[in-house]
């Protein structure tokens, strides 16, 4: 008897178990048309002002960068802002900034050469020449000099 | 004891039954047995290979899989955007003369070579050798389609061109494709094209006087063209590299007519973007479907073969075997410096752009190790059709391409971007499947795709 009851409430359980719905939900139909407006259908990409300011590895300098595409995606050369400040927060107008960054689980820089082309004053500077190839963890960095000092600032950012 | 033990085994007999007429489809059509065969489905681990659980589990993608999909469709593809160097680049007439161009002998001293001996039309405008070979000679490098080419940065597979008509220019001087001089080809299209030339570009420069203009005059290596070259005045080549580059300029404005159409992947993305799997999978075997997953996801093929043309448009070295008896092909190392110092490039005075429309010159990679042994990632639509592979012409089908990326040995020189894929015989099929599914006639108008009519 107790065997029987057993296998009742085997039985039981998976029937009950084919009656929840397993694995991720399903998208119903009605929802589907509205998510394809809004889904991302670059191939990798972000918002534009997606980083947060970074302080330098020294702490001599607070940096921001956004970039002029938004949002960024793959495959298309553009320009950035960059902004720098003294760790007391006055705008550094002199910086010498060498760039360089690319994608370290990949071994692999930049496709291109970015530089800065152009001191825009109160400490605005114009990044140009950036390009992703791919979707991925990307960094930026950023090597300033100014006043005799030098630091080095680093972005991480993921285009996805 | 024995009663209720044949009682037991009965029942599970029956619930053992119920689950396998549910998941083969048989019955349960609603969503519990949709939910129960998605569970078998991606349980067996091949989602659909060699498990049949019908249609369903195949077609099931998320959202974040069903926009990358749809960022490999033609629908994502931006109109062909103006080429700023090139300012007859939409011209109807300078289409007209590139068609007749592209088609034509006569730019070969033998009248034997034009574009369209490497670039067949209907080959998609590649010609089936491994490597390119006119008059039984190979060059070092395979030929590459030009349908959809126009929306490439850099040109050949080392990149040392930046624009479709600079591009056009270099094989009409090389010893072992056309062979011809840019004084003679100037004086050929001139005489041969006089008013269709001056329609697009106004009156050329009058290149009667042999003296001034030698017959056969280039700066290439061959010692008497050079000498010739290098005897002229700067202002009498000057004249004839404006009638050159006019003439690339026109090829361009054909050739960048000739661009993809819809396959049945884009079709497949279409449906799989509203979600639509009766239509999917309409569309797509089982397989098929299977092989875009692995190219989506575990193949890690979209972080170079990304976006509508299925090319991240830039340069990578891939570990490829080399053809016995060449030597290393150092790729874009050498692209790069060639295309800085072509007098033709976008900076240079024969382009018709403005300096910071120069994007890609001005801000090239010139240094990194990664450049060493790198070509450019070619597009796969028409993959199917445009064998042999790579820019070497190593492998002569996908299934060779496939066994390199399966086992990605290391470059030497350089670094290889691979990393083994390891795929199963299925994985690998499935894959090679899925890129069948990118072949379509390419769109263009019908009588560009064959010689202008009164060449035929």
């Amino acid at each position: 008897m107790r065997v029987r009851l057993l296998a009742c409430l085997l039985a039981a359980a998976l029937v009950f178990s084919a009656c929840n719905p397993v694995g991720p939900p399903q998208a119903s139909d009605g929802m589907e048309m509205e998510d394809g407006m809004s889904m991302d259908m670059s191939g990798g990409s972000m918002p534009a002002d997606s980083l947060e300011p970074q302080t330098s590895e020294n702490g001599r300098f607070t940096v921001s960068a956004v970039s002029r595409l938004d949002p960024v995606v793959i495959n298309e050369t553009h320009a950035w802002s960059l902004h720098i400040e003294t760790a007391d927060g006055s705008p550094v107008t002199d910086a010498e900034i060498a760039i360089d960054g690319g994608m370290p689980e990949h071994n692999h820089g930049f496709p291109t050469a970015p530089r800065v082309t152009e001191n825009l004053g109160e400490g605005n500077y114009l990044l140009e020449g950036m390009r992703f190839n791919m979707g991925g963890v990307w960094v930026l960095t950023l090597e300033i000099s100014s006043g005799g000092q030098s630091d080095t600032v680093t972005f991480e950012f993921e285009l996805k | 004891m024995r009663r209720r033990l044949v009682a037991g085994a009965l029942l599970a007999l029956i619930v053992l039954a119920a689950l396998v007429l549910i998941t083969t489809g048989l019955v349960g059509a609603g969503n519990i047995g949709a939910a129960i065969r998605d569970l078998f489905g991606s349980s067996a681990g091949g989602r659909g290979l060699g498990f049949q659980p019908g249609p369903e589990p195949a077609h099931s993608w998320s959202d974040a899989e069903r926009g990358l999909i749809a960022s490999l469709s033609l629908d994502r593809l931006p109109p062909l955007p103006p080429d700023p160097s090139n300012a007859v680049g939409d011209s109807s007439d300078a289409v007209a003369l590139g068609h007749a161009l592209f088609f034509d002998g006569g730019l070969s001293p033998d009248g034997a070579v034009s574009c369209s001996t490497c670039h067949q039309p209907q080959s998609y405008f590649t010609d089936g050798k491994a490597l390119a070979n006119v008059r039984d000679i190979d060059t070092p490098r395979h030929t590459p389609t030009i349908v959809g080419i126009a929306y490439s940065d850099w040109f050949y597979w080392d990149g040392r061109r930046d624009s479709q008509w600079a591009q056009a220019l270099a094989p009409q001087e090389a010893a072992i494709e056309h062979g011809g001089t840019r004084t003679a080809h100037a004086r050929y299209v001139l005489e041969n094209y006089q008013s269709r030339y001056e329609a697009v570009f106004g009156p050329g420069p009058d290149l009667s006087d042999a003296s001034r203009f030698p017959p056969d005059a280039a700066p290439v290596e061959d010692g008497a063209k050079l000498a010739a070259w290098e005897g002229m005045t700067e202002a009498d080549r000057g004249a004839v590299n404006r009638v050159f580059a006019n003439i690339g300029k026109s090829i361009a404005a054909y050739s960048r007519r000739i661009l993809p159409g819809r396959s049945r992947f884009d079709d497949y993305a279409a449906a799989a973007l509203v979600n639509d799997r009766n239509r999917m999978s309409e569309l797509f075997s089982a397989e098929e479907a299977e092989g875009l997953r692995l190219f989506i996801g575990d193949g890690q093929c979209t972080d170079c073969h990304n976006g509508p043309l299925f090319t991240n448009g830039t340069f990578h070295n891939i570990g490829l075997p080399m053809p016995e008896g060449s030597r290393f092909d150092q790729g874009r190392t050498l692209g790069t410096f060639q295309v800085v110092e072509d007098v033709f490039n976008c900076l240079g005075e024969y382009s018709d752009a403005k300096e910071e429309a120069c994007v890609e010159l001005r801000f090239i990679k010139l240094e990194g190790e990664e450049l060493i042994g790198a070509f450019k990632v070619p597009g796969l639509r028409n993959v199917a059709e445009t064998a042999p592979y790579m820019h070497n012409g190593i492998f002569p089908d996908l299934e060779a391409v496939m066994r390199h990326y399966n086992h990605a040995p290391p470059a030497f020189p350089g670094h290889s971007d691979l990393v083994p894929l390891a795929f199963t015989e299925e994985q690998s099929e499935a894959l090679i499947a899925f890129l069948l599914t990118l072949s379509a006639p390419p769109d263009a108008p019908a009588e560009l795709l064959r010689p202008p009519a009164d060449q035929e």
